[in-house]
């Protein structure tokens, strides 16, 4: 909506006509005609590779567009850089946020541009400037805390003051809640919508729909780099967001979960596990069986995924798979049948410079070598057939960095199924992951479950937590506080339980 | 999602040209063809037999080296290791004398270097200190402990020299015409090169230097992976003491001689196109890139430049070598 009481921000009408953009002779965006409201919120959605942050990355000045124009205020720009965007008051927030953790807010707000005499910084001066432009937009935070200290909501605020600093009028936000606890996400929402009252305009970039849904008042879909429709948010919902990104209906979101063995047969059994961020959890897991670990980020849930997989010291505490003691390290969690997909996949899962194949092949490459001795054709069939079982397309001696995020999950997926496990623990399997490629992730858990094995998920999407596990184990302050089965599973009921204790969930 | 087929993109010509080989592949034949074209002297059997001779133990120790770069790591001592195991070496065949003079000094300095190099890695691993630092402390130590040992070796003034035939042998033996230290130089490198592409290992050493965190998460231990490079770099910066020491064959005693070794192999290693943040990397590359230095200064003496250039041209080659290699990061994204 059109926002009347912007007082003093500049409004800024940008449009798109026809613009086209290919990298290699691909084409990732064909045609786009876009017009961006003054003072809205404007959501662009569609899968991985889509085009969404091409698109975004055009009006930044990041890239450029091969054919088409773009118009600022009626005016035809060409961007070279970003920095010549922002001079037309328009900003991008990066993903990775570019701040200096030991200055204070105030002074990554004006970083390189302080008010000062003679080089001298003025110190009341840089005050009193960032507490007017706090005021003009409505943020509240310290001006003099060290923004190492802050939450990272908070800190894409300083982000995003900075960018406001500039005199920017349009803020692109590129997957802004990604990294995001759920505490941190509602105050990340709470700063689109005063960046639309105070007359800014947003352009959102997300994969979870309620967000879009909630905080924008335009959506407009791209598939396959082009435009589907942009059409008013009120007009729209899950269901024809995503039959607009796939093109088609996507069925249920999640498949059906498998029937729960019968046999009691218990193949991961922890007791009384003591680690850093883990204060004594006791848990079992049945072969075939999906258990749910559900809790706000930082409740302990990775950090008791790490405990069991052997990557973390134990302080205490036993953990067996089939009876058998697992040690305190990684290669012999690995021997004794468990596998963890980490957290996070660039980080923590992924080799990025190196081939895909390889990343496939890495924790197993017993399997593929005589000896010592790396066998090129059988690591090359073992490769293909994983990444065929987890559809992942095309040549697999490229860098893995080139693929869509996730592919690179599917690719995580594959380095686990490549040897037969008997416990998986997937942690946020579909953080960063466009709604397709979501339900094969599913498919394989699912399906891995079926196969007998039994599988630990982590995941902050309580819905996902809800649609895959047969049961739910709630973590708070690295314990197990609830157990939820057949009826109890209830959204309501786990953050409930995961949210019972204020001042603990709060200091988290 | 088709799963079918497993086809690239077509993609345009100049996204296909592997701009980050090219980086060192180009100079060296223009340099090389320049060279063979100006100066009728370089192109000569004896010329290039006598570079490649007086570049075996640097050869070999910049392809250790390269694969502690590889693994994230960085070896400061290897110079200092150099010269420690050559007055070690020197030392044994003065005072034990004769064939087992030679025997234990060969076998003695060898091992030193791979003491050394367990060391440096078991600092920079698990006593977590930042390899740069520790190798650099290391060095200052070496270096002092060479002194102890020169002193003990040459017992008042003058040099340790090791002239003996026993000894003498490793350099002056010339197989099918090339030199004994050249055959070395190509075994190891031959071998290092085959470990890093085709074993275990030399994947393990790609995935601890390209994304510690992840390669540990996957199985490997790469604290281990991390040690045996330095192992492999202590080892090598033996042999090539013990090399160099019979090719010359006098104990070198000037502490700048090992600041120059060590500079000069990471300075082929980076002008061959190996990352100094690890992950990427190959031993052709830095055979390319210390070969690269050493025709230049060849080159230079050859045609009888002011040898005053010679640093200055190496420096501007290492940062143009170091930019092109951003610049063609860059491209690819």
């Amino acid at each position: 909506m059109p926002n009347t009481a912007a007082l003093d921000t500049p409004q800024l009408l940008v449009e798109l006509r026809g613009v086209g953009k290919s990298f290699g002779g691909v084409p990732v965006l064909t045609d786009i005609d876009l017009r961006l409201e003054p003072g809205s919120v404007h959501a662009l959605v569609g899968e991985n590779g889509a085009g969404k942050s091409t698109l975004s990355k055009i009006i930044a000045g990041i890239y450029s567009a091969d054919s088409g124009e773009l118009l600022v205020d009626g005016e035809e720009q060409s961007f070279g850089t970003p920095r010549e965007a922002l001079d037309r008051g328009i900003a991008a927030i990066a993903q990775e946020l570019a701040l200096v953790p030991a200055l204070s807010v105030a002074e990554n707000v004006f970083l390189g541009r302080e008010p000062r005499t003679l080089g001298w910084i003025g110190r009341r001066q840089l005050r009193k400037e960032f507490v007017a432009l706090a005021e003009r937009t409505g943020f509240a935070l310290d001006p003099d805390v060290p923004v190492g200290s802050l939450r990272t909501a908070d800190q894409q605020k300083v982000e995003i003051l900075r960018a406001l600093a500039r005199g920017a009028s349009l803020i692109i936000m590129d997957e802004p809640t990604a990294a995001l606890s759920g505490r941190d996400t509602e105050l990340l929402h709470d700063v689109v919508r005063q960046l639309a009252a105070s007359g800014h305009t947003v352009l959102l970039i997300s994969h979870y729909l309620s967000e879009v849904l909630e905080l924008s008042d335009t959506i407009t879909i791209l598939r396959d780099g082009r435009l589907i429709r942009t059409a008013p948010a009120a007009g729209e919902t899950e269901a024809s967001l995503i039959e607009g990104m796939l093109g088609r209906t996507l069925g249920s979101v999640f498949p059906e979960k498998p029937p729960l063995p019968t046999a009691e047969n218990e193949v991961l059994v922890v007791t009384d596990l003591v680690a850093p961020g883990v204060n004594g959890v006791s848990l079992t897991v049945r072969a075939g069986e999906i258990v749910g670990l559900a809790g706000l980020v930082g409740a302990g849930r990775s950090e008791i995924a790490h405990a069991i997989y052997g990557s973390v010291r134990r302080s205490a505490g036993t953990v067996e798979v089939d009876g058998v003691d697992c040690g305190q390290s990684i290669p012999e969690a690995l021997g004794k049948g468990i596998f963890l997909i980490p957290e996070s996949r660039k980080e923590q899962g992924l080799v990025l410079g190196r081939p895909i194949r390889q990343n496939v092949t890495l924790s197993n490459l017993a399997l593929v070598t005589n000896g010592n001795w790396v066998m090129p054709a059988k690591e090359r069939r073992a490769s293909r057939d994983m990444l065929e079982r987890v559809t992942v397309a095309g040549d697999d001696r490229r860098d893995v960095s080139a693929l869509s995020g996730g592919n690179q999950q599917k690719v995580l997926f594959a380095r686990a199924l490549q040897r037969s496990r008997k416990v998986l623990i997937a942690d946020e399997p579909t953080r960063g992951v466009d709604v397709g490629s979501r339900r094969a992730i599913y498919d394989l858990i699912v399906d891995q479950a079926a196969q007998g094995i039994g599988v630990l998920v982590i995941s902050s999407d309580v819905e996902e937590v809800l649609g895959l596990a047969h049961r739910i184990l709630v973590i708070r302050a690295g314990r197990v506080v609830a157990e939820l089965t057949g009826a109890d599973m209830t959204e309501e009921k786990v953050l409930t339980a995961a949210f019972a204790d204020p001042i603990t969930s709060g200091s988290i | 999602m088709s799963t079918d087929t497993l086809t690239q993109p077509s993609r345009s010509f100049a996204r296909r040209i592997p701009w980050r080989s090219l980086a060192i592949v180009v100079p060296f034949l223009a340099v090389f063809i320049a060279l063979s074209i100006g100066s009728p002297a370089f192109l000569t059997f004896q010329n290039v037999g006598n570079v490649l001779d007086r570049q075996s133990g640097i050869l070999i120790v910049a392809a250790a080296s390269t694969l502690v770069l590889i693994a994230g790591g960085i070896d400061l001592s290897i110079g200092a290791t150099y010269m420690f195991t050559a007055v070690i070496c020197g030392t044994l065949i003065v005072k034990v004398g004769g064939v087992a003079g030679a025997v234990l000094g060969i076998t003695v300095g060898v091992l030193a270097g791979l003491l050394v190099g367990i060391v440096n890695g078991i600092i920079s691993t698990y006593l977590k200190v930042n390899p740069l630092i520790a190798t650099l402390a290391m060095s200052f130590i070496i270096l002092g402990a060479t002194k102890l040992v020169s002193q003990f070796g040459k017992q008042g003034v003058g040099q340790i020299r090791v002239d003996v035939p026993e000894f003498r042998w490793l350099a002056t033996t010339k197989p099918l015409g090339i030199s004994l230290p050249t055959w070395i130089a190509f075994v190891v490198l031959v071998i290092l090169g085959i470990v890093l592409w085709r074993t275990t290992f030399g994947r393990y050493v790609y995935a601890a230097g390209g994304n510690a965190e992840a390669a540990r998460l996957a199985g490997i231990r790469v604290n281990i992976v991390r040690i045996s490079t330095f192992a492999l770099a202590g080892l090598a910066s033996g042999l090539a003491g013990v090399i160099d020491l019979a090719r010359t064959p006098s104990v070198p005693e000037n502490d700048a001689i090992s600041t120059t070794l060590t500079f000069t192999v990471l300075a082929g290693i980076v002008v061959g196109g190996t990352s100094i943040l690890g992950g990427e990397g190959a031993i052709w590359r830095t055979v390319l890139g210390i070969l690269f230095i050493a025709m230049l200064y060849n080159g230079f003496t050859l045609l009888r430049i002011d040898p005053l250039f010679q640093g200055i041209a190496l420096g501007v080659i290492i940062l143009l070598a170091v930019g092109f290699d951003a610049w063609s990061k860059f491209r690819r994204r």
